[in-house]
C-alpha cells in the first residue's frame, strides 16, 4: 500500500512553550484503519490539528498526497475530511445547510444528491431539515461525520469519536468506520479506548508524552506481545484456587464462579488442554469456557507505566 | 494550485450568512429603522425646527446622509464581528482554519455578507427618510458608491474587531467606545465647521468625517472636505483593514494556536 500521509520530525510548542509534539514520524498508509491510542493528553488532537492545519507547525513537516501541507496547503487540505474531538456545530442552522456549507468551504460544487446519500448512510436522512440544537449527542457527532464526508475527502480523521457515546452507538460507529473504508477512504482515529483500536484498526500506533512509542500491525502486535485469558465459568463457585496448580497462572473472578487462566498465545501449547484435565481431576465442574484477548490493554498498560517510571 | 481562487468556498460563507441574517431579517431591519425614525423626529422634526438651515438646507434633511452612516457603519461593525466571532465562539472556526481556502476567500465571504446587510439597511433607511424629509440626491452614483466604499471597509473593521475579541463584553465594548465616538463627532450631526477651531483640527483625524462628508456631498453638494480627501480616506482605510487582516492570517493571530 502507498503512503498517503507522511509526517516527518513534526514538532509543536504551544505558546507560553509546552511541547505537545517531539519529532513526530509516521506514515499512513492509503485505505488503512490506523489507530493512534494513547491516554488524555498525550498529543493526538495536536497531532491531527497540525495534519490538518488547524495548528500551526513548529517544526518538521506534513505531506499528504505528496504536497506539503504549508506551502501547498489547497491541494493537501482538499483530500482530508475531520471530524473534530469537540461537538463543534452551529445550533440554529439544518443538518442539511450545514453540511452543505462544508462541501462549498471545501470549493465542491453543490451536489445535494451526494449529501444526501451521505445523510443516509449515517441515518441522518430524516432529519435533513432539522435543526443541529434538536438533534441528539449522538446525531450530532453523525453530523460531523458527515460534514467531513460531505467534500468526498480521501482521508478522513476522527478525533475521539465514541468519546461520551453509550455501547450501542459505538457499535454503530466502529460499523459505519468499516463501511467508509470498504469505500476506499483512509481513516485515522484516535482513541483511549482500547478495545477500540483492537475492534477497528488495522494497525496500531500508540502515543504518549507527545512521541509516538511504536507503530505496528495490529495483528503483529499481539502475536509479538500478546497474552490471551481463558475465563472458565464454574458450576459451583470456589473460595480459592484448587491447591496443585501452581503452574499455571490462575485467579479467581466474579465471586468465584469463574477462574480465569491467563497463558502465552506465542509458547509452544497454550495448556489449555492439561488444566481442564487437571481440573476435572480435582473435581471441579466446567460449564462454560471463553477466551479473551486482552493484549492491547496489557501493552498500553504497560508502556504508559514504564513511561510513567522513566 | 495554491494560485487557483476557491471562489466556492466565498459563496459558501456569503450565502451561509446572509441565509442566517433573513433568520434573522425583523431583528435585522426593524430595530435600525425604529431607532432612525426616533432620530428623525427628535432631531428633525422637535429640535430641528428650532434649527436654523444649514447652507441652505433644512436640519431635518441635513441630518439624514449622517444618519445613514450611523446605522451602516454601526450595522458593517456588528454584522461582520459577530460573523466571525461565532464559529470562533462555538469552534466550528476549525472548518474554515482545514478547508483548501485562503485568508483572502474566508474574508471576502463575511465581509461581502456583512456590507451587503448593512448596505440593505441603509437603503431602507433611505426610504425610511423619504417619508420624514424632503430629500435631494444631486449625485445617486456617487452616493451608491460612498455608501458601498463604507459599508465594506467597516466591515472590514468590523471582521478585524471579530477575530480580535476574545468574549461578547468586547465585541460590543468596541463599537461602543470606539465607533460612537467617531460617528457622533464625525460631522453626523452637524457640520464640522460649526465646531470650534481646535476640535475642527482634531476632527481631521476621523475617518468618519470624510465619509459623512463624501456621502453629504453626494446628496446636497456641500462637503467638509473635498471630495478627493474624502475619497482617499475610504481607500486609505479600506487598505489598512485589509493588510491587518493579512496579518493575522499570516501569523494565524487569535485564530491558529
Ligand atoms: N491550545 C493549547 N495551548 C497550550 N497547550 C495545549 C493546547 N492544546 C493542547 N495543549 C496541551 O498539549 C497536550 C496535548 O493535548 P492534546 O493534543 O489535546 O492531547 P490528546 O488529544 O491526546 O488528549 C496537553 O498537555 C494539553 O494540555
Ligand atoms: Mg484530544
Amino acid at each position: 500500500m502507498a503512503d498517503i500521509v507522511r509526517v516527518e520530525g513534526l514538532s509543536k510548542s504551544y505558546k507560553g512553550g509546552f511541547q505537545a509534539l517531539k519529532h513526530v514520524d509516521l506514515t499512513i498508509r492509503e485505505g488503512e484503519i490506523l489507530a493512534l491510542l494513547g491516554p488524555n493528553g498525550a498529543g493526538k488532537t495536536t497531532l491531527i490539528s497540525c495534519i490538518c492545519g488547524i495548528t500551526s507547525i513548529s517544526a518538521g513537516r506534513v505531506l499528504v498526497a505528496g504536497h506539503d501541507n504549508v506551502t501547498e496547503y489547497r491541494a493537501a487540505r482538499s483530500l482530508i475530511g475531520l471530524v473534530p474531538q469537540e461537538i463543534n456545530l452551529e445550533p440554529f442552522e439544518t443538518v442539511m445547510a450545514t453540511v452543505r456549507y462544508s462541501r462549498g468551504l471545501f470549493g465542491k460544487k453543490d451536489n445535494d444528491a451526494y449529501i444526501d446519500e451521505v445523510l443516509r448512510q449515517l441515518s441522518l436522512y430524516d432529519k435533513r431539515d432539522t435543526q443541529v440544537r434538536a438533534l441528539s449527542g449522538g446525531m450530532k457527532r453523525r453530523v460531523l461525520i458527515a460534514k467531513a464526508l460531505s467534500h468526498e475527502p480521501q482521508i478522513l480523521f476522527l478525533d475521539e469519536p465514541t468519546a461520551g457515546v453509550d455501547v450501542s452507538l459505538r457499535k454503530e460507529m466502529w460499523q459505519t468506520v468499516a463501511e467508509l473504508q470498504k469505500r476506499g477512504v483512509t481513516i485515522i482515529l484516535t482513541t483511549h479506548y482500547i478495545e477500540e483500536a483492537e475492534a477497528m484498526a488495522d494497525r496500531i500506533g500508540i502515543i504518549s508524552d507527545g512521541q509516538i512509542r511504536l507503530v505496528r500491525e495490529k495483528q503483529a502486535l499481539m502475536h509479538e506481545l500478546g497474552r490471551k485469558v481463558l475465563r472458565i465459568e464454574l458450576a459451583q463457585p470456589l473460595t480459592e484456587v484448587p491447591a496443585g496448580l501452581d503452574t499455571y497462572e490462575l485467579s479467581l473472578a466474579k465471586d468465584g464462579a469463574e477462574l480465569v487462566y491467563t497463558y502465552d498465545v506465542q509458547s509452544d501449547g497454550t495448556g489449555i488442554t492439561r488444566l481442564l484435565t487437571a481440573l476435572a481431576e480435582r473435581g471441579v465442574k466446567v460449564r462454560d469456557i471463553r477466551t479473551e484477548q486482552s493484549s492491547l490493554e496489557d501493552i498500553f498498560v504497560d508502556l504508559v507505566e514504564a513511561e510513567g517510571q522513566a | 494550485m495554491n494560485a487557483q481562487m476557491n471562489l466556492r468556498a466565498i459563496l459558501a460563507i456569503y450565502r451561509f450568512e446572509m441565509a442566517r441574517g433573513l433568520r434573522t431579517i425583523t431583528q435585522t431591519l426593524v430595530s435600525p429603522v425604529l431607532s432612525t425614525s426616533l432620530y428623525f423626529i427628535v432631531f428633525g422634526a422637535a429640535i430641528g425646527s428650532r434649527i436654523d438651515e444649514v447652507e441652505g438646507v433644512s436640519y431635518g434633511a441635513f441630518i439624514v446622509p449622517g444618519l445613514i452612516m450611523l446605522s451602516v457603519i454601526t450595522q458593517s461593525i456588528s454584522n461582520a464581528s459577530f460573523g466571525i466571532y461565532f464559529p470562533k465562539f462555538i469552534g466550528s472556526i476549525y472548518e474554515h482554519l482545514s478547508a483548501p481556502a485562503s485568508f483572502l476567500e474566508i474574508t471576502t465571504g463575511y465581509v461581502l455578507a456583512a456590507a451587503t446587510k448593512a448596505f440593505a439597511i441603509g437603503i431602507v433607511i433611505l426610504l425610511t427618510a423619504f417619508l420624514f424629509v424632503d430629500l435631494q440626491i444631486d449625485h445617486p452614483l456617487w452616493m451608491l458608491l460612498f455608501l458601498t466604499l463604507t459599508c465594506l471597509s467597516f466591515s472590514l473593521l468590523g471582521f478585524i474587531v471579530g477575530i480580535w475579541a476574545t468574549n461578547f463584553e468586547q465585541l460590543q465594548l468596541v463599537p461602543l467606545l470606539l465607533i460612537q465616538p467617531l460617528i457622533f463627532l464625525g460631522g453626523t450631526f452637524y457640520s464640522v465647521d460649526m465646531l470650534p477651531g481646535v476640535w475642527q483640527t482634531i476632527s481631521l483625524f476621523n475617518p468618519v468625517v470624510y465619509l459623512v462628508s463624501g456621502f453629504r456631498w453626494s446628496f446636497y453638494s456641500m462637503a467638509d472636505v473635498s471630495l478627493g480627501w474624502s475619497l482617499l480616506a475610504i481607500f486609505g482605510f479600506t487598505g489598512i483593514c485589509t493588510a491587518i487582516i493579512g496579518w493575522i492570517f499570516k501569523t494565524g493571530w487569535r485564530l491558529r494556536d
